[in-house]
């Protein structure tokens, strides 16, 4: 009889849980992105006070910042995804990925500051 | 019996003519991610920035959207948005084993690349 093979073969774990993650944050997105065309189509904002008064209500601040939240986990997992498919140097990855985690916390801040920051 | 693994060989046809749809949706996602990840983001929260900003942040950005040439490179940002959204729905779909089987997931693919085209004419057509 085969003895099983009881070490689990793979990695950190993380991966499932990323991966029904990115489904999660994909569902979050589309819903946004629904309302904001049925908003846009329903009120264009004909001018800067329009556009303003638009984000001045906390409900569509919140929801954009739960998009934007959404989006840098989304866009976190989808690009580690293609970092291990086509660099294979440890050395390189380990700064690209990074650097992609510096650009996506300075998007976080800066979508921060700007639906609640100086205005 | 060698004891060292042969190299592989190694064959890159980058052409994306011989792919199936299924195919051309996948690989489609994938570039419209990256794009959409970098550059368009940050262009995006820059137009958001500034129009919020200021009376003449929006009248500037209302003088860039009104040019042509800036009215079809937004049509390429739609395209990439709308061809993400569509596929990453048909890979919901497929995820909970919704159109797996090999005909009905090659139409859905037809079905994501036409839907992005559409949606960017659509938009075109709004915004012309």
């Amino acid at each position: 009889m085969v003895k099983r093979y009881s070490k689990n073969p793979v990695g950190a774990h993380y991966g499932l849980g990323d991966w029904l993650l990115q489904r999660l944050t994909a569902i979050v997105m589309a819903v946004y992105t629904v309302g904001m065309v049925a908003c846009l189509l329903w009120h264009a904002p004909a001018s800067h006070a329009d556009w303003k008064a638009m984000f001045s209500g906390n409900v569509l601040r919140v929801a954009t910042m739960v998009f934007v939240l959404a989006l840098l986990y989304h866009a976190w997992v989808g690009m580690r995804d293609i970092v291990m498919d086509y660099l294979k140097p440890a050395g390189l990855r380990l700064v690209v990925e990074a650097g992609i985690a510096l650009v996506l916390a300075f998007y976080l801040v800066w979508a921060a500051s700007i639906l609640w920051g100086a205005r | 019996m060698s004891s060292a693994p042969k190299p592989r060989p190694k064959y890159y046809d980058l052409s994306l003519a011989h792919l199936p749809p299924p195919g051309l949706v996948s690989i489609f996602h994938r570039v419209s991610g990256l794009a959409l990840f970098f550059p368009i983001l940050p262009l995006l929260l820059y137009a958001l920035q500034q129009t919020l900003g200021s009376e003449a942040g929006w009248s500037h950005w209302k003088d860039v959207f009104s040019r042509p040439v800036v009215k079809i490179i937004l049509l390429g940002v739609v395209w990439l948005y709308a061809h993400h959204f569509w596929a990453g729905l048909r890979y919901l779909l497929l995820d909970v084993h919704i159109g797996i089987d090999k005909a009905p997931a090659k139409a859905s693919a037809v079905v994501v690349l036409v839907l992005g085209v559409l949606t960017a004419l659509v938009v075109g057509w709004c915004i012309w």
